[in-house]
């Protein structure tokens, strides 16, 4: 059914992960999406399709006229956060397999740290209109706020702790000191660290909070009989979903809605996965996320990963290879699809022994994707 | 020993003011009669907050406003400690609790007078009224001893 196996990640492109970039958004985009194509092999004439996050500040036409594309069949943005990522790669996937687009590029540049810094009230907050009108008065001001209102009633709901965060946070700051384009490749962390860090906003610890990065990533899609020619082993889309979240579901995920349709569209269940990527923009909601998609039962989650079962050589379920938000870079998602591709070429450095299905997932259950090797060709 | 008042957490001024749109104006308008309303569904009478276009349940778009007792308990809470709007600095670490009211529905709000550290779920709280400005009344909660 839709268009499992038939389109393809085809190339993988990133710029380096810093605090202060020197350069423009659009800069990092470009020089990532050139790596992109050439990872790929591909020319940048055969690109008719760009996607990009809606908080992305690269119109497609900007980069369309950069790449010299002459007709620019395919393009849009999804709007809802930085939780975006796999909807982007559903959506072009869709694209590509219904014949609308042959070679869809999805970008994402940004100055997370010099530039518009997302922690910040004043920056993200909508100053009272609308919703906010019932949440910023009373100081429930950036998305780590209503996060953390989420995290302490699932605390209280399932015995869920702290320290069970903490060690979310050490077993990516592991892989990240495997990973050489990690912000924190050079430092290590551990639980006493974590424990010893300063609340930022209660119950989440500095060290439970994502990173502010300056960078940029991208990826190549087309059809897997394109790919077929390519140099680089093709990531194929096996199965893609996303799900918008309601606000009533106060400790649920939209993992729970997504997780069912996505197995039953891949035909696989959790545990036929290899490696795990997923958005954590704060460390409790991988364990939230591993609950939810149903890879573990609710109020399991934390006594595994305090046991170390997210360790990419655990053999338990390796999670955020390369490091993922707290510790490799916060490029909202788009470094977990680049992660994802990697495990499927082998060439993590953190990599998974024979990963056949890579899981990857962009917002705790806005969106995810199953990526496959291609066992049919070199 | 109890902290002295002043170390009690009060509304912190600053903060961004409600802007009511033509869904929620009658909900802060009946909040400067010091009234706590919160939207009924007129078919199936189910309760809304925030004040919303449609009810999910029947699809029907006409409400009528329900007082509430204005009693309630604290579900959820945050503390912030990093000041991460201009408004909070100096004025950390600042609670933002989410209050579940008797009859249902949810609230965000700020507890008075209480030391932040003595909040926890289950809490008992009711609502007060603290006139912010002249168009807006906050519906603001204190603990029931």
């Amino acid at each position: 059914m839709s268009f499992q196996n038939q389109v393809a990640i085809v190339g993988i492109g990133e710029t380096e992960y810093s605090r202060s970039s020197g350069r423009s958004e659009l800069e990092l985009s470009l020089e990532a999406i050139q790596a992109a194509l050439q990872d790929a092999g591909i020319d940048r004439s055969e690109v008719d399709g760009l996607m990009r996050w809606s908080v992305d500040t690269s119109a497609e036409g900007t980069i369309a006229e950069n790449l010299g594309v002459k007709d620019l069949a395919w393009f849009g943005e999804i709007r809802l956060a930085g939780n975006v990522g796999a909807a982007l790669v559903t959506s072009a996937a869709s694209a590509i397999y219904s014949g609308l687009a042959n070679v869809i590029v999805i970008y994402r540049g940004v100055n997370g740290r010099s530039g518009r810094r997302y922690g910040r009230g004043e920056v993200t907050g909508q100053k009272g209109r609308g919703s906010a009108a019932f949440t910023e008065p009373f100081g429930l001001l950036t998305p780590q706020h209503n996060l953390a209102m989420t995290t302490q009633r699932r605390m209280y709901e399932t015995g869920v702790t702290s320290k069970q965060f903490g060690m979310v946070a050490v077993s990516e700051r592991m892989h990240a000191n495997r990973n050489p384009k990690a912000t924190f490749f050079e430092k290590p962390l551990t639980l006493e660290d974590h424990q010893n860090s300063r609340l930022v906003v209660d119950p989440f610890h500095l060290f439970d909070c994502c990173l502010e990065t300056d960078g940029g990533g991208a990826l190549v899609l087309t059809s897997a009989e394109r790919a077929r020619d390519l140099k680089k082993p093709m990531a194929l889309i096996r199965a893609a979903a996303q799900s918008g979240f309601s606000k009533k579901d106060f400790i649920d995920t939209s993992a729970l809605k997504l997780g069912p349709r996505l197995w039953a569209q891949a035909g696989l269940s959790p545990s036929d996965m290899d490696v795990v990527q997923i958005y954590d923009h704060f460390s409790p909601f991988v364990i939230f996320a591993l609950e939810d998609y149903g890879f573990l039962e609710r109020g399991q989650g934390g006594p595994f990963v305090e046991e170390g079962g997210l360790l990419w050589n655990s053999g338990g379920i390796p999670v955020n290879t390369s490091g993922g938000h707290l510790s490799e870079a916060y490029l909202q998602g788009m470094n977990h699809l680049i992660e994802g591709v990697r495990q499927i070429r082998g060439d993590s450095t953190a990599q998974v022994e024979n990963t056949v299905f890579s899981f990857v997932d962009t917002g705790v259950g806005t969106g995810a994707i199953i990526l496959e090797r291609n066992e049919t060709s070199g | 020993m109890r902290l002295v008042d002043k170390d009690l957490q009060q509304r912190i001024s600053g903060l961004p003011l409600p802007i009511p749109d033509s869904t929620t104006e009658y909900f802060w308008k009946e909040l400067q009669e010091e009234r706590l309303v919160v939207q009924s569904c007129s078919s199936c009478t189910d309760l809304y907050h925030p004040p919303r276009v449609m009810c999910e349940k029947c699809g029907g778009s006409n409400f009528r406003w329900v007082r509430m007792s204005g009693r309630g308990v604290v579900f959820s809470y945050v503390v912030t400690h990093q000041p991460v709007h201009p408004a909070l600095d100096g004025k950390t670490p600042f609670a933002t609790v989410n209050i579940q009211l008797d009859e249902g529905p949810h609230i965000i709000s700020n507890l008075l007078e209480v030391d932040v550290q003595d909040i926890h779920i289950g809490l008992p709280v009711t609502v007060v009224f603290e006139r912010v400005s002249s168009e807006i009344t906050l519906p603001l909660f204190r603990t029931i001893n």
